[in-house]
């Protein structure tokens, strides 16, 4: 016990002392922080405005295209035997909008031109805004008047979600933020931390130390306090950036204090959750503050490092194992890893449909599987999951954790001292019946 | 002190140790001899607890092996040398030293007395990465021996040393052995193996193919050559020249009154004789002839 203590210290200690975790440790909320700042600054800063000269032969759209903050609308007629090319220029404009006259009461052709390509946005705009006034015009000519039809348009549901275990109301987009990001937080530690792991062991086998160390202590003490050293080198680095966070989060209005509303919106954004941006309007903020802090905190942190450490240790194990087995040559690394990859990457995907559909048949076998739970199960968690799910959830990663690392340090034992020669699956697998 | 009983260990596709019995006594320089490949480090192995046999037990100081109640009175240093690259190399010797149940202040001021020895005071802030290979195998040297180990088991030990740090090892070996500690030494140079070894085991293909004292081992293998340095002619005795060069002689008797006969023959004759000795085969060539002799060598070629 005494000599895996020993081993977990110069795990941990001979990877905090690195410059390169100083670096990182303050180097990352930096980045992060920087590139928020971007998002945001050029999502304020306004682009100059794009010009649309708009040439309309049926007569039906003309004055009535709006303009918006990004394109601006004006109407011009082509001289006879004028050439589209010369329009742009003409009309100093950027885009050139062309309606054909209408046959038959309906519409023909609808073309932009642009010197190098139409922007998807741009086509989009015109596309959306030539549908709504053709549109209105269909229900002017069935008799409906205008008032009718602004009323039609401004008729709007907007349908509300109670949990009837607090009888609060919820909100699925915040939840579905927060369980994306934490979902991608443990996906991101289970590949940095474990590739650590595994760089370690790689290390210990190639320097031919790991032959040294086991004559003094048990293969699994080695692999062991190797993987809770590392284990302690994450709390650490979260802790840090945890505190990091606070003090930028104090710091940052006072210098800058225009960004502070922006903030949430832009950390959405990032979030790349589109169906949240458009509910959540600007003056509803104060109510997503409310919603963000009604959230069961203590619930979401306990479970965020109950799942941190278990698909940490789970994976680990495994990342031990395939360190063990890799010679010198960093390709074999990535074939070796394959396996192990996968079902992390399969749990991200889960991941990523479990924050629209938290109860789906695959949300919940996501949750339950110990190789994707610690992803899965922490995207379900802001939905309030049933407290059976998640005990159930936690005994299966606790078991599948062991099991794991019961296989694992059987192969890394063999592994560890193998040298030289290229390793098949199929040997691994009887190196699993050692006694 | 270590006794290995029919010990075995198979791999996959071959018996790496196959029924293997020697006794290590107290105190000795023990040569484990064999070409590459012959199984000297699967015994090593097994004989440090990193591996378990298959078959066979092992009895350290007559009770059975037990690798965390022994392995604080093993040293061992395998053959692929093996250091932390970028640790600092004072933490590393230090780190060392405690997994082997050293307590910290034990651990400081053996080394402290090692690498005054040695003269590797200024090292203790360096990485093993800035030694050079012969300074990082007198580290390894060290690290292996700071727990005082009873046994110590040096697998190659003078691989990639150079004359001078060749000798200050092997004083260190024999001043360890002299208080006291067992020494395995496993090696195929067979120069060292005859300056430093009383005892040996010959092993090729994971079975024994030679055992005992050098000096008795040497007298089973001689051919009963002698080398003669003359002024003067042997025609009578060409029958005994085994290879002659300029005054020279190799001569080979049956038994001991035919060299009577001839050197008596040189005294009458008043021949000066420079030089007379018993030609004893050199480990080296026991080795060769033994290993050469064995199937394994065959399919080798």
């Amino acid at each position: 016990m005494n000599k895996i203590l020993l081993i977990i210290k110069r795990e941990y200690l001979s990877r905090v002392k690195k410059k390169s975790f100083l670096i990182t440790t303050l180097l990352i909320p930096l980045l992060t922080s920087g590139l928020i700042s971007t998002v945001i600054y050029f999502a304020s800063t306004t682009e100059q405005k794009q010009l649309i000269s708009v040439y309309d032969e049926s007569g039906v759209f003309t004055q009535k295209i709006k303009g918006n903050s990004s394109f601006q609308i004006q109407y011009v007629n082509l001289g006879l035997d004028e050439k589209i090319d010369t329009v742009l220029s003409r009309t100093n404009a950027d885009i050139f909008l062309h309606i054909y006259p209408f046959k038959n009461n309906q519409p023909d052709s609808f073309i932009l031109y642009k010197n190098g390509g139409v922007s998807l946005i741009a086509k989009e705009y015109i596309n959306d805004e030539l549908t709504n006034i053709f549109q209105v015009k269909q229900m002017q000519d069935a008799g409906i008047n205008k008032l009718q039809i602004d009323s039609i348009h401004k008729s709007t549901i907007l349908v509300k979600s109670y949990n009837l275990d607090n009888h609060q109301e919820t909100s699925s987009e915040i939840a579905s933020v927060i369980g994306y990001v934490m979902g991608f937080l443990i996906y991101i530690i289970i590949f940095i931390y474990g590739a650590g792991v595994m760089r370690g062991v790689m290390e210990e086998k190639t320097n031919r130390i790991a032959e040294v160390i086991i004559s003094s202590v048990r293969p699994f003490e080695l692999m062991m306090g190797k993987i809770i050293g590392i284990a302690f080198v994450g709390l650490t680095q979260f802790s840090l950036w945890f505190i990091l966070l606070l003090l930028f989060k104090v710091a940052l209005p006072l210098f800058i204090p225009s960004l502070q509303p922006a903030m949430p919106m832009a950390m959405a954004g990032m979030a790349n959750v589109h169906d949240t941006m458009q509910v959540i309007s600007q003056s509803e903020n104060a109510k997503m503050y409310a919603t963000i802090m009604g959230q069961n905190w203590g619930l979401i942190i306990g479970c965020f490092l109950f799942y941190f450490l278990g698909g940490y240790f789970l994976y680990a194990a495994m990342f031990a194992a395939v360190g063990s087995l890799v010679n010198e040559d960093p390709q074999e690394a990535q074939q070796l890893t394959l396996p192990i990859t996968m079902p992390i990457i399969f749990g991200f995907i889960i991941m990523a449909s479990t924050v629209k559909d938290p109860n789906s048949s695959l949300a919940l076998f996501g949750s339950m599987f110990p190789l994707t739970s610690p992803i899965v199960m922490l995207a379900r968690i802001p939905y309030d999951v049933p407290t059976w799910q998640i005990i159930v959830s936690m005994a299966l990663l606790v078991l599948g954790f062991l099991l794991m690392t019961w296989l694992s340090a059987k192969i890394y034992r063999t592994g560890i001292l193998m040298y030289g020669k290229k390793v098949t699956w199929k040997e691994v697998i009887k190196w699993l019946k050692y006694h | 002190m270590l006794q290995l009983l029919h010990l075995k260990k198979y791999y996959a596709t071959q018996k790496a140790v196959d029924d293997i019995s020697f006794t290590v006594p107290q105190g000795s320089i023990f040569g484990l001899l064999g070409p590459n490949g012959a199984g000297k480090s699967s015994i090593l192995r097994m004989v440090t607890g990193i591996t378990m046999p298959d078959e066979g037990q092992i009895l350290f100081n007559q009770v059975p092996f037990n690798m965390v109640k022994h392995s604080g009175l093993i040293g061992y240093m395998p053959e692929e040398r093996g250091l932390y690259k970028k640790m600092k190399i004072g933490e590393q010797v230090l780190y060392l030293a405690q997994l082997k149940g050293l307590s910290k202040q034990d651990a400081l001021a053996k080394i402290k007395y090692w690498f005054q020895k040695l003269e590797m005071e200024s090292w203790w802030n360096k990485k093993v990465e800035d030694l050079s290979k012969g300074m990082s195998q007198k580290l390894q040297f060290v690290t292996t021996v700071l727990h005082q180990p009873k046994l110590l088991i040096l697998d190659e030990p003078f691989s990639g040393l150079d004359p001078v740090n060749s000798e200050v090892i092997k004083n260190e070996i024999f001043e360890l052995a002299k208080q006291g500690t067992t020494i395995i030494f496993s090696t195929h140079r067979m120069e060292q193996v005859e300056e430093i070894c009383q005892h040996i085991v010959l092993i090729n293909q994971g079975k024994i193919i030679l055992e005992g004292q050098v000096p008795e081992i040497k007298q089973r293998f001689k051919l009963g050559e002698y080398k003669l340095v003359v002024d003067g002619n042997l025609e009578p005795f060409t029958k005994f020249i085994h290879s002659n060069n300029g005054n020279e002689f190799v001569l080979r008797f049956e038994d001991k009154k035919e060299y009577r006969q001839v050197l008596q023959y040189c005294l009458d004759h008043q021949f000066d004789i420079l030089n007379f000795n018993e030609i004893l085969p050199s480990l080296h060539e026991i080795f060769i002839q033994e290993v050469e002799g064995t199937a394994g060598r065959k399919f080798d070629r």
